[in-house]
Order: C-alpha cells, then structure tokens, then sequence
C-alpha cells in the first residue's frame, strides 16, 4: 500500500504540473486573442473593410441641351443592350451562334466576346451588342429560353431630336480618346461618352455631372453580395442655349442645298439665336464609332460637312466691309459724310487700274450713297486716304481678326493685315494698292460668318463690343452677358453709326440698293437693312474683263464668287441681325441677300428675342422642361 | 469503508446512470450548443448544411457517451490491449483501402459512415498504455526495457498516421503518449533524452516531409510572404480575429466568414468565426469553458482511487486539451495551420465522435472511481 501511496503522490504531483501547464497555455491563447480582437483591433478592422467593400461609379445622367424656350435639342433615351454572363450559359458558343441568328455578330466581334469571357470571371457580364433596336431587344426576351446567359439591360444614349440642323452648333458625343482624360475617373467607365464639338464639348464639364459610387460587399473572389451605401453623384446640368429651336431650323433648311452658313444674333447682347452650317452630318453617327468609310466620306467633301462655317469658314468680307472703312475714315476725318468722290468705273494708282464693279462708273457719290450701291472707286479712295492700319483697327474693333467670346471650340479669329502683320509674315513692305483692295473687304483679310455678324450687331446696337454667345443659363441659372448693359460702348459717335443704318437701309429700301430685289414682304411688319458682298474666288484676268464679264453661273461652281450678305431688322429698332455666306453662290445681292430676307421674315414672326422666355427658375429644371410661352 | 466499496461493487445501472457527472454532460451540451449556432451563421442562417447534422451527431455521440459510462472500468482494462490492436488494424487498413480526402488516406468508410480511425487511435492508445503503466510499480518504470513495449506501442500508430500523412495528428497522439508516460512517473531526464533526441532528428524529419507541409511550416513563419496564396488562410483568419473587436459584430454579422474570405470556416476556422461575431468576450467565454471541461476531466483524475482511472483519465483530458488549443493557437498564428478541427464546435463526425467516446470513458473512470482494482503484481 505504501507503493500504491507513492505511487499516487507522483502521478499527483504532475499531474498538478500537467494542469499548471495547461492554463499556462490557455492564458497564452488568452492573451493573444486580447492582443488581436482588442490591442490591434483597429488594424484588422480596416483590412476586414478593405476585404468586403467595393466602390464602383455610377455615372449620373447627362444633362440636355435646350433651347431658349426649353425645348429640347440635345436629350437622353433608353438604349438596350445584350450582355452575356459566362456562368449562367453552358455553351457561351452556341449561345453566339443563337444570338446571332437574332441580331448579326461579326466574325471579329464574336473573337471579342470569346477573349473577354476567358479573361474575365465567369460571373462578370460581356458586352455582346450595343445599341439594340426596340425590336431586336424583344426578339432576344422572347428567345430568352434558348440563349442562356443572355441578359439585356438599359443604359442611356445619346438623342438630338434637331437632327442635322443642329449639329454643327449643339456638336455630338463619343467615347472618350486618350486626350479627352482629364482626371475624371468616371470617363475610365465602359460606355460612357465625352462631348467633342460644340456645345457639347463646351460645356462638357457641367453637361456630365459627377459620379455617383455605391459601396457594393463583395466576397473573396468580387462577386457582389449586396449593397451596402449609395451616393448619388450630381446629374448633369440641363444647358439652356441662346437659340431658338424654330429659327434655327428654318435656317438651316433655307441653305440646304449650299455650301453655306447663316448666323442669326440678338443686336442688343449678341445672343445667337441661330447659327447653321451647310452641309451637315448626322451627330448620333458619333456615338458608335463611325464607320471608316463614313469618316473618308466626309474628311474629303470638298464642302466640308465636318466644319462648323460659320465659325471657322475664314472669307474674305468684301463689300460688306465697306461700313468698317468708312467709319474709319470718319473718326480719321479724312472723309466728311457728306463728301462726293466721283466713280468713272475705274481708279488708277501709278500702272495699276482698279476696276468698279459698274463698268461704266457711279458718277460723284457722298458716303450713303457709295455704300448703298457699293461703289468700290469711292472706297478706293476713302482706303487710300485713311490707311491700313486705322481701317485694321477700325475692324478689330468690330470684332473682325479678334477672337471672340464664343464657347464654341474650332472658332476661329480670322484676319485682319497690318503693316507691320506683312513685314512680320511675308518681309516685305505694304503696297498702296493693296490699302485699295482691303478697302473693298478683298486681299489678305479673312472673316468668319459670325465674326461679320458681330460687326453688323455692333453697328446697329448703338456701338456696344456685345459679345457673341449661345449660353443664355445653366443649371437654370441665367448667365452674365443676356442684357444689353452688359456691354461696354465701343465709343463710336452715334452721327457715324446713323450714316452706317441709313445706308444699310437704302441698301434694302431704296431703287438703286444692291438688295433692292430682297426687301422684306409686308407681313414682316418691318423693314430689313443690310449689305451686300460679292467676293472673287479666282483673281479675273485682263482677257475676261475685256472678253466682258461672264455671268456666274456660266462659270464652273469652284470659279465662282462667294456670296455675302449682313442685315438686320427693324430698321427703326434694329434687334436682329444676320450675316449669310453661300459660297461660290454668285452675287451677294443675288444669292445671299434673299437667304437673309427670309432668315431675317422668320425672326421677326417669331421674334425670340422680345418673346418672354421662361424665367429663370433657381433650381434645376432638368425634368419636364418648360412649355414654351407658357405665361407670353 | 468496506460497505462502500461493497455497494460500488454491486452498483445496479441506474445507480451508474445517477452516478454520471450531469454537470458535465451539461457543460458538453452547452459547448455543442454553441457549436450549432456558429454552423448556422456559417451556413449564410440555416441548420443545412451543417447545423443540423451537428445536432444528430452530438446527439448519438451522447448516448455513445453514456453507454460508455455505463460499462465497467475494470472490462475496458481488460480489453484495453485488444481495442489498441484493433486499432492498429483499422489503421493499417486505411492505409490499404482508406479513402483519399484532401490527398491524404486518412477516412475509412464503414458503410456510409466515415471514420478517421487516428482519431479513435489516440483513446485507444491512452487505454493501453495505461493498462501497461496501472500495472507498474515506480521501481519497474525506472527500468528502461519496462518503458520498451509502451515507446514501441506508441510508434506503430505514430509512424501509421506520419504516413497517411497527418502530422497534426501524429504529434498530439505523440503528446498525449507522452503525458501518459509523464504523469505515470516516468523520470525526467527520459524526456529530456527523447526531446534531445527529437531535435536533433528535426532536419531529417523535415527533409521527409511532403511539400505542403513544408509549406505550412514556410507560411507561419511569414504569412505576409505570399498572402494571396498559402499565407492567405492565416491572415484572412487573423483579419476576422482582429475585425471583431471586443463585443464582436453580432451573430450572423460577420462579414469575413460569411463573405467566403474565410476558409474551411465549418471546420478549422470555426473558432475565427466565432471571435469575429462574438468578439472578445465571447471567444473567451468559450475558451473557458472549454477549459472548465479540461479542469473537469484533471479532476475526475485526481479523484480516482486506481491508477488506470487516473492515467486514463489524464489522458483523454490532455487529448481534449490538445485539440482546443492546437485549433486556437493555430487560427490565430500562434502555430502552423495543422487541419485539427475544435471539439464539439467544429463539423466532423470523427472528431466529435473520439471525443465523446473518450469522455465516456472518462465518465466511467468518475463512475467507477471507487472500484478495486487489483494490480497484477500485488496480487
């Protein structure tokens, strides 16, 4: 028995120890579970949230483009498109294959949906087809059964329910190049689309909005579980323009058929109220990519469909400069206004002869008369006598070789030469007779179509450096520049301006005007005054003019004259004014002027201008826009 | 004194029955309790798959118990060496026909029911050696050619299960082989001897290893290295550990394992689960009362009059103690991930069932504490 106690002294003795040892051990898990869940919690807790949590973007929706009265000319729609889920289909070929028997898929398009099922995880949707009809979507739903893992979805495209009309002016969207990333995150998102021209592109920045997330829990291999949070990004801007939808399109359809442009502004704050470009393309062609042959097609138009005209179509002013140089020689007084130069038809300078257009001459004109039948001898000499660079910045003044505040990108400045801008460019001194030739708005000088109408309003407004613009609110906030005190005077003595109206109105009113043909109808309720311009594309030769001058239309089109004409209306209370240039149209008085009258008719019926427009309201008016005139 | 041990003698069954420790058993139920709730978050809330197969296993585990209770100490010492050959031959027949489970043969199916024969091996292995050691006097265990037939004993099924391989396994059935032999007075300096020994065939040892688990050695020692591939079970695991806090996020709230970034987390990592939903507080509620049970099983050891109530006893309490902590210090880097699930909280039959089967044992050492056994050579 004394063994047996031993015995059991020992086995308690370490078993006492055994014990001992265990809660050593179990204190050290103790310890270390205090350590994990409580010391370095924070740690832990942070990377637990990192593991589960997902941040994708939603991309808001874009703002539209409206018009002046809120109708819209640039909006979203519903765009249905086929994704494949890889998991859901057995055979993602023979899904493929039945798809395509619905809606055509290309031999490359197939590789590309193969490759990126393969790369991607099996739960990831595909983009199988973009931009589905309605009737191709509910083909693929009714066909559902036998294309699995097919699913459709809507996102948004983008609509212009103006068409062509607008769309040199409003521009178009496209997926994003390398040099549209600005940082913007949203802008790396599958589908989404960037303005590239026009207002569009302007406004961009406000049209896109920014980005939504939602936190989305995922679980170790990304696939989403649910949603955990949501932050609704900020929905695009609607962007209220200056234009009126009506006008516009009767513009544009008065030089279909053209190569022309037509830029229509409000006199009194340089609002454009409408601006067109002849010939034009379709702007949701952009959204899908265009088609290569498409692209050549309207690169190599020798009409340039591409080119917005009326802002970067560079012509040579012609008569239409007349008023600019006879202002300049006003303030220079080297002409008084009532002064008469005698027109023979011709103006010698040293060898050179400069010819009038009127072969036989005008006789002795004062300054109305020269500019109401655009006598060039007269302005020959008023050229001669004031000089390059006074009548240069008599122009810029104007608005003519400047840039202009226009939003619009691709605007372009024109020309206006100096002396000093052909020593700097060519090395070589002005020449008299090149001061005669810019006296008639011909030589080295370049305008744009809206660059001639901002001289037209600035010369009819009273003389206020109005500004062109095509942004009346934002966000339905209205913008700076939309009332006439906006703009500084240009300091132009009101005794000038009133010769320049006048004669603009004996141009239109009177039997002798060179637009006499082009007066507006009675039921305009107004007059029109205006200019006409006739400028020459190809320099006519000795052996022509002796030959006497064919007419225009005899000639090939290339070799005709550009035709132009700036105008306003009323004449008592000018508001509207119009610059119009069709090229190689002919005459000035002949092509361009009755474009203008029937511009200039429209305006006045419409009048958007003295129209109240919706008021401004402060918050955002993106749905359901205004109903136009509601309370006029 | 004499009509105690007259009355233990002649117990009837339900004396037995009343005799059974029911705090015990209540201590069991709540741990497979908590068990059965942390399946039923890991399944997303539902008793499928898990939960509810967990409760039926626990369940027939229990009455396992409790008839195990019910049987004799003194028939179990008598056929502690035939179970221990038994055993043996189940093992070896794994390794013959055993089914492939995660590239190791460790399962034996026995007509739709899997068994993991190195599991039941280690109680098995505790009967016997300490129906070896009950017989022996301190003088006969500081005899070396005595300790001969336990060491050899011990090997078979440790070199067994080394091959399946299950290194896991192996070393907790080499610990418990060991507390058996240490608390049976085995001296000192032996262990010394046999860790010397050990050390120094480490490097061999390692050398045999298969790669993966190299691997897990590799992996603990810097999980960070690699933490998308081998590392990940550990950090991912240490993530949820540490994401709970000191309340946790809730039951059924936690985001780790029920989002999947938690491996195996019905079985290894329950315990990673359950800290991250119960946070701190809760995983050491649980901790403790897993070692209330460990304490209970030191108890019921201290108490028993016989030597083979005691060692037994002593050793399946190791083995309980073995697994809890292998599981814990694992999930929480303590150790290399080693497969060795969490009694009674983690899902698997084998597991549960070994365990069970070793605390009915246990509970007939409590039960026939009293009984007189007579050492062979006092006899």
């Amino acid at each position: 028995m004394k063994r047996e106690r031993t015995r059991r002294t020992v086995f308690t003795r370490r078993l006492l120890l055994l014990g001992a040892g265990k809660l050593a051990l179990t204190g050290a898990l103790g310890v270390r579970l205090y350590q994990l869940q409580v010391v370095e919690s924070d740690r832990y807790t942070l990377l637990a949230e990192e593991n589960r949590i997902s941040i994708r973007l939603i991309p808001p929706p874009r703002g539209r483009i409206l018009d002046r009265f809120g109708e819209p000319i640039a909006a979203n729609r519903q765009n249905w498109r086929a994704l494949l889920v890889a998991e859901r289909s057995d055979d993602v070929a023979a899904t493929l294959a039945n798809v395509a028997q619905i809606v055509p898929i290309s031999e490359a398009e197939r590789a590309r949906i193969e490759r990126e099922v393969r790369r991607r995880r099996r739960f990831v949707p595909v983009m199988v087809r973009d931009f589905l009809s309605w009737e191709e979507m509910v083909r693929l739903e009714v066909n559902a059964p036998d294309l699995p893992g097919l699913m459709t979805d809507v996102g948004t495209r983008r609509i212009y329910p103006g068409g062509e009309a607008f769309a040199h002016v409003v521009g178009y969207v496209a997926p994003p190049a390398q040099a549209d990333l600005d940082g913007d995150p949203m802008l790396e998102l599958p589908g989404i689309r960037v303005g590239r021209a026009g207002i569009e592109r302007a406004h961009d920045r406000v049209l896109r909005g920014r980005a939504g997330t939602v936190q989305l829990e995922v679980n170790a291999v990304g696939r989403v579980i649910r949603e955990l949070g949501r932050q609704e990004g900020t929905a695009g801007q609607d962007v209220t323009t200056t234009l009126d939808a009506g006008l516009q399109r009767r513009v544009a359809e008065r030089i279909a058929g053209e190569s022309a442009a037509a830029v229509v502004l409000d006199a009194r704050n340089g609002e454009v109220l409408a601006m067109a470009s002849s010939p034009s393309f379709d702007p949701t062609l952009f959204e899908a990519g265009v088609s290569a042959a498409q692209w050549r097609e309207w690169t190599t138009n020798r009409r340039a469909p591409l080119i917005n005209k009326a802002i970067a179509g560079l012509y040579a002013p012609g008569s239409t400069f007349k008023m600019v140089v006879a202002l300049a020689a006003l303030e220079a007084r080297t002409v008084s206004p009532g002064e008469r130069i005698a027109c023979a038809g011709v103006t010698e300078l040293g060898d050179a002869k400069f010819h009038c257009w009127r072969k036989g001459g005008h006789g002795a004109l004062d300054m109305r008369e020269a500019i109401k039948q655009s006598c060039d001898c007269y302005f020959y000499e008023v050229a001669r006598r004031t000089g390059i660079d006074r009548i240069a910045a008599m122009a810029n003044r104007f608005g003519l070789g400047v840039p202009l505040a226009i939003e619009l990108p691709g605007a372009r400045p024109g020309l206006i030469p100096t002396r000093a801008w052909k020593q700097a460019t060519f090395g070589k001194p002005w020449a008299l007779g090149e001061t005669l030739v810019h006296g008639i708005g011909q030589g080295y000088i370049q305008t744009t179509p809206l660059s001639l109408a901002v001289m037209t309003a600035r010369m009819v407004n009273g003389g206020r450096a109005v500004e062109p613009h095509v942004t009346r609110a934002i966000g339905g906030q209205l913008v700076r520049g939309h009332r006439a005190e906006d703009w500084p005077s240009l300091g132009i003595p009101e005794a000038h301006l009133r010769i320049m109206r006048e004669a603009m109105d004996g141009v239109v009113n009177e039997r002798q005007g060179t637009a006499w043909a082009s007066r507006l109808p009675p039921e305009a309720g107004a007059r029109m005054g205006g200019k006409t311009g006739t400028t020459q594309v190809r320099r006519i030769t000795l052996a022509e003019r002796e030959r006497g001058l064919r007419r225009q239309q005899d000639l090939p089109y290339e070799w005709r004259h550009h035709a132009l004409f700036v105008g306003y209306a009323p004449t008592d209370q000018p508001i509207y004014v119009c610059a119009v240039v069709i090229e190689h149209g002919g005459g000035g008085s002949a092509a361009a002027a009755p474009v203008a009258r029937d511009i200039l008719t429209e305006a006045l019926l419409r009048d958007p201008a003295r129209r109240r427009t919706p008021p401004a309201p402060s918050l955002q008016v993106a749905e359901a826009g205004p109903v136009r005139d509601e309370r006029g | 004194m004499e009509r105690r041990l007259a009355r233990e003698r002649g117990m009837s069954l339900a004396e037995k029955f009343t005799a059974i420790s029911w705090p015990f058993v209540a201590l069991l139920c709540a741990l497979a309790a908590v068990g059965y709730a942390m399946l039923y978050s890991a399944a997303g809330g539902s008793p499928e798959p898990w939960a509810f197969r967990h409760g039926l296993r626990f369940g027939f585990g229990l009455l396992l118990l409790i008839g195990i209770a019910l049987v004799d100490i003194r028939l179990i010492l008598r056929l502690a060496w035939p179970l221990y050959a038994l055993g043996v031959g189940l093992l070896v027949l794994v390794a013959l026909h055993g089914e492939v489970g995660k590239g190791a043969q460790r399962w034996l199916d026995l007509g739709g029911f899997l068994l993991q024969p190195s599991e039941l091996m280690k109680i098995l292995l505790v009967l016997a050696l300490s129906a070896w050691f009950h017989r022996a006097s301190l003088e006969r265990i500081g005899n070396p050619l005595f300790l001969l037939p336990p060491l050899i004993a011990t090997a078979i099924p440790v070199v067994l299960v080394l091959k399946q391989p299950n290194l896991g396994t192996a070393l907790i059935t080499l610990t418990v082989a060991g507390a058996v032999f240490f608390v049976a007075g085995v001296r000192w300096w032996k262990f010394a001897l046999v860790g010397l020994v050990l050390t120094l065939a480490a490097p061999v040892v390692y050398d045999s290893l298969h790669d993966y688990q190299r691997q897990r050695i590799l992996t603990f020692l810097d999980p960070w290295s690699d933490p998308l591939g081998s590392g990940y079970h550990i950090i991912q695991s240490k993530i949820a550990l540490g994401s709970g806090g000191l309340f946790g996020r809730g039951w059924l709230q936690g985001t780790q394992g029920q989002l999947n970034f938690l491996p195996e987390k019905q079985t290894d990592f329950i315990f990673t689960m359950l800290a991250e939903e119960w946070g701190f507080v809760g995983a050491l509620s649980v901790l403790l009362l897993n070692l209330l049970v460990v304490l209970y099983g030191l108890a019921i050891a201290l108490a028993c009059r016989h030597q083979f109530g005691r060692l037994v006893a002593t050793g399946i309490s190791v083995n309980f103690f073995l697994y809890l902590f292998v599981n814990i210090a694992m999930v929480m880097g303590m150790i290399p991930v080693g497969g060795v699930p969490l009694p009674l909280i983690s899902h698997g039959g084998s597991a549960m069932l070994t365990v069970l089967i070793g605390f009915g044992v246990l509970m007939s050492v409590h039960v026939h504490r009293s009984v007189e056994i007579e050492a062979e050579e006092e006899r």
